[in-house]
């Protein structure tokens, strides 16, 4: 065992690369849900926008247009969702299961193409001097501009949801839609946005990790980090901030039992893999001392009865 | 404009014939995905549709629905009762997982007595494992109030890892040269969930899935404890003045679900699968969740939804195999299906009509 | 008008399927465990039936089916292709072999041959690929050019094929470097590129500076080319993508010679069950090519230890060499049989750390 082999600076800013993902799409999904949408579908989502970045940024040989496309690519196939659930009010929990099962197979067969190809890489910020301090500018000044634009986003809905007419109207078509309606806000509209926003933010989840996490396009290869972020939604109890510190904690997790196999620490690995998803539902029965609820109307149709 | 206005009563008529037209409108978007693939889409529809059920080995697939059918049923059974009453169990993957555990760990420590009692050892073991596991997100929701869809979904995760280190570790085969996996139950005689019927697919675990439908049947319609249910989800409000105790609702449904979560798992385990292995599980949990609302959350429902979505599985391999259709442009088609189906839903709930001018 | 054309064409190809072609062709079934997109394990295989299209041409149809649970699943896949007159079956992934067999017993006349496994039957063959062969070049160049004298290895579950590649790499990387150091993380998954992805960069931080992987995917490449003066070996296909630099070398599974000679005993009626464990020499285990990247002494060397391989002279499990606990295991010029080699679950000496159980 060698715990010193185990440089923390690296450490957290892999940690900060390897929760991006999730972080991403949770910050959308945490939007979808405040207005009172649950789609499961971000798995789906997140896959699809993972071929649509890919594609587009080795055939353009732009990453920035990898990543729009990506966005585009995962709001359109959130689109399906909307109109399964916001127009034809179809149940959401199916719903959001048959879009993942859906954009598993539609991603797979874009693909095809496109298996054993390096993609042109995603530049890195290089800030003259501050990316060069010691540990600060490795942490905080050297990464991809995605990763920014990750925490961004997490500040931007954060304060949109908190202090803008905007927010006050997407929290109350989630808390109470009827009320909302009779208010003369359009309810369908406004989630219908909400639901592209989150299919936006997974395909460019989805996109970093097909073009700066892995990077490389294989199919299935987001093996599950929707689920993880759907998950991290809840764990967040729909609070933005929150939902970045949970991030840092899921890939933190994963990076740091790695670092202890690497290090020879004599744990059996198994249970190692298995301490992201125990330290999860221990802070989630610690944290639900608090009592931030859910969206009020989380899950449930809305029709506009005349 | 189109409006839309709720019917006072769900259509019956339109209940009927949903399913019909979606599957219709499938096959019709379907055949324009294979035709777009190259494929001749007439030849691929009736290879998934119809070669299972009447085609020249239709001897051999018709049993191999059931196979495929029953553990979705029996988990879709289970957690439809959950769903109506508002609790979201999402975790009978790792349900699943550890009723095949247990069960088999309870079989593969008799080894290699053989007794008539192994069996139905097993099958206890493998409800409890179920039921344990779904024990855990409902008594932290219980007593916490922690979310028991987050809970149960992680413990997925736990679940797998469990299996993994059991199949090869403690469970692995004394006999198997080192590699992965534990002896094979189907050469235990006491412990193979064998076929009751040779080449009719009818093991223990088609038998239980028929009995959970005519189960969960009664109990919606007949008994105090289903009225509960159904209140809880319809009217949470009315469920509480009518004396309904959430604590323990939540504890029956998701232990049910646990068990017989659990229970699927070890008929696997025991019959068509016979060895625990890594990659044991296969999704059966999830995707009973899809098949627990494609049936409408409803007994009958179920039993009809599982069996289409075990035709399109196997309709889909052998299209693979004969026609070299990719295996994603199966999943794309099945994801066409459950899209149809739940967007159609739409018409039994609602009247469509065309509104010409402004509407009072 | 269109319906009722499709259906009129569809009549067409229905009579076509069930007329008289496909008689006397053979029809080569293969069942894979992953996609073929996988760009590793199914995708080799895929290249191996592809393989066998174009060496008999009109003379064989082959099918497939991919991304097949083992278990129930593959043997109703089995089956299937079976009853459609499949005259060969190759099921390439371990679990596989109990439906094998279970198939097997009902459709005596079809030939079925089951990789990785090692239960046989008069109509089921069994083979597989001396990977280890490969891991042992593999290793002597990274004791060779590893600066920190760390290696880092990046394993899948703790399973003897595994273990295997980690005990042959490491004999050869400390014969070229005494002080030589495995780390070893288990990323406990067949297939997840990201936490691939996280595996290697940990390596490359706690100072690995070569990185070996029993995983399929080319993150660990892209993490080696990230942190500059790292080097790297394909695994499974060539991944030449990252030539000439991270990756160095290869191991390449190349199924075409076997399965193209299993097809043609088939359609000679010479086909017998057999267990086959190939390798370097056989072709089923290539190395790719060695980069300008590995300086020309270290190449020799390992071309040269490739040779001796591949004629039989040298055995990359050769004694004296002892367990990790520090018992005896091959006295002097003893070699590995070939049976402890395939349940092999203990680490060779200077190997640190435990085998998870």
């Amino acid at each position: 065992m060698d715990l010193s082999a185990i440089n923390p600076v690296l450490l957290v800013a892999s940690l900060m690369v390897a929760a991006t993902p999730i972080l991403l799409a949770g910050i959308g999904e945490l939007v979808v849900e405040k207005s009172g949408v649950l789609n499961l579908g971000v798995e789906g989502m997140m896959i699809t926008g993972a071929i649509c970045g890919f594609a587009v940024t080795v055939e353009t040989g732009s990453p920035a247009l990898g990543f729009v496309a990506a966005a585009v690519g995962g709001a359109l196939l959130s689109l399906l969702f909307a109109v399964l659930t916001q127009v034809a009010l179809a149940n959401q929990v199916a719903s959001g299961l048959a879009l993942t099962l859906f954009g598993l197979g539609l991603s797979a067969l874009m693909g095809q193409g496109y298996v054993g190809i390096k993609p042109p890489s995603t530049p890195k910020l290089d800030i003259p001097v501050l990316s060069d301090l010691p540990v600060v500018g490795r942490i905080l000044f050297g990464h991809d501009l995605v990763l920014y634009l990750g925490i961004a986003l997490v500040a931007a809905v954060w304060a949109t949801l908190k202090y803008t007419r905007a927010g006050l109207i997407l929290r109350a078509v989630g808390e109470n839609h009827d009320a909302a309606h009779a208010l003369g806000y359009k309810v369908i509209r406004i989630r219908t946005l909400a639901i592209l926003f989150g299919g936006a933010c997974a395909g460019l989840g989805g996109a970093y990790i097909s073009l700066v996490r892995v990077p490389q396009w294989t199919e299935g290869m987001t093996a599950g980090v929707g689920w993880i972020a759907l998950a991290l939604v809840v764990f967040a109890s729909w609070k933005p901030w929150r939902v970045l510190l949970g991030a840092y904690l899921f890939g933190g997790v994963t990076v740091v039992q790695l670092n202890l196999q690497a290090a020879g620490v004599a744990i059996p690995v198994e249970y190692l893999a298995m301490s992201p998803y125990l330290v999860t539902i221990l802070v989630l029965v610690i944290l639900s001392a608090d009592k931030s609820r859910a969206p009020a109307s989380l899950g449930r149709s809305f029709h506009a009865a005349h | 404009m189109i409006v839309l206005d709720k019917r006072p009563q769900p259509s019956r008529a339109w209940s009927m014939a949903t399913p019909v037209v979606a599957v219709l409108a499938t096959m019709l978007f379907g055949g324009l995905l294979f035709a777009a693939l190259g494929k001749n889409p007439v030849e691929a529809i009736r290879t998934i549709f119809w070669d299972p059920l009447f085609g020249e080995f239709a001897f051999y697939y018709r049993p191999q629905l059931l196979v495929k059918g029953a553990p979705l049923v029996l988990i879709a059974i289970g957690l439809s009762l959950g769903f109506r009453a508002g609790i979201w169990n999402i975790g009978a993957e790792g349900q699943y997982i550890i009723g095949a555990l247990m069960g088999a760990g309870v079989g593969l420590a008799l080894y290699p007595l053989e007794a008539w009692y192994v069996f139905p050892l097993m099958v206890i073991g493998g409800a409890l494992g179920g039921w344990v596991w779904a024990m855990i997100p409902a008594v932290l929701k219980v007593r916490f109030g922690t979310n028991e869809i987050l809970v149960s979904l992680m413990l997925v995760y736990v679940a797998e890892q469990l299996l993994a280190s059991m199949s090869l570790g403690l469970m692995k085969n004394p006999e198997g040269f080192g590699f992965p996996g534990s002896r094979n139950l189907q050469q235990y005689e006491s412990a193979y969930n064998a076929e009751l019927i040779a080449g009719s697919g009818m093991h223990w675990g088609v038998v239980a899935a028929l009995i959970a439908v005519i189960f969960a049947y009664v109990l919606l319609n007949r008994h105090m404890l289903g009225f509960h249910i159904r209140l809880t989800g319809e009217a949470p409000r009315a469920a509480k003045f009518a004396g309904v105790r959430p604590a323990r609702l939540i504890l029956f449904c998701l232990g049910a679900s646990g068990a017989l979560a659990g229970l699927a798992g070890l008929f696997e385990v025991s019959g068509p699968a016979g060895v625990v292995s890594i990659d044991f599980n296969v999704g059966y949990g999830f995707t009973a969740i899809i098949v627990a609302f494609l049936g409408r959350l409803h007994p009958v429902g179920i039993l009809l939804a599982g069996g289409l979505m075990a035709l399109t599985y196997i309709g889909g391999e052998i299209a693979q195999s004969n026609l070299g259709l990719p295996a994603a442009a199966i999943q794309v088609f099945q994801g066409m299906l459950l899209f149809f189906l739940l967007a159609l839903d739409l018409l039994t709930n609602y009247r469509v009509r065309a509104a010409w001018s402004e509407v009072a | 008008m269109k319906l009722t054309k499709l259906l009129a064409t569809g009549a067409v190809a229905l009579g076509l399927a069930t007329g008289a072609w496909a008689q006397d062709k053979t029809k080569v079934g293969f069942v894979y465990v992953g996609p073929v997109g996988d760009g590793g394990w199914t995708y080799e295989h895929d290249k191996g039936r592809q393989a066998v299209e174009k060496e008999f041409g009109d003379k064989v149809e082959t099918v497939f089916v991919e991304s097949v649970p083992e278990g129930p699943d593959a043997e109703r896949v089995m089956t299937q292709m079976a009853l459609d007159g499949a005259d060969l079956i190759f099921t390439t992934s371990f679990g596989y072999m109990d439906p094998t067999i279970n198939v097997a017993k009902k459709f005596p006349d079809v030939k079925f041959e089951h990789a990785t496994g090692y239960k046989t039957a008069p109509n089921v063959s069994v083979y597989s690929a001396r990977f280890y062969e490969g891991r042992a070049v593999q290793g002597h160049i990274a004791g060779k050019m590893t600066e920190s004298n760390i290696v880092g290895y990046i394993g899948s579950y703790p399973i003897p094929e595994v273990v295997r590649g980690i005990n042959s790499a490491f004999i050869h990387a400390r014969k070229a470097n005494p002080d030589v150091q495995f780390k070893i993380v288990w990323a406990y998954t067949w297939f997840d590129p990201a936490k691939e992805a996280d595996a290697a960069k940990v390596l490359i931080e706690q100072g690995a500076d070569v990185i070996l992987q029993h995983t399929d995917s080319t993150a660990p490449q892209a993490a080696a080319q990230d942190a500059g003066n790292v080097i790297t070996f394909g695994q499974a296909s060539d991944m030449s993508e990252y030539k000439p630099k991270p990756r160095v070398s290869s191991i390449i599974d190349n199924w075409a010679p076997y399965y193209i000679a299993r097809t043609q005993a088939v359609m000679d009626g010479t086909w017998e069950s057999t267990s086959t464990w190939d390798g370097i020499r056989e072709g089923m285990v290539e190395i790719g090519e060695i980069t300008d990247a590995v300086p020309a002494d270290v190449k020799e060397e390992a071309v040269a230890l490739m040779n001796s391989i591949a004629n039989g002279e040298y055995h990359p499990f050769t004694g004296p060499l002892k367990k990790q606990d520090g018992s005896d295991w091959l006295a002097e010029g003893e070699t590995a049989d070939d049976g402890t080699l395939a349940g092999m679950n203990f680490y060779v000496e200077g190997l640190e750390g435990e085998i998870p159980q």
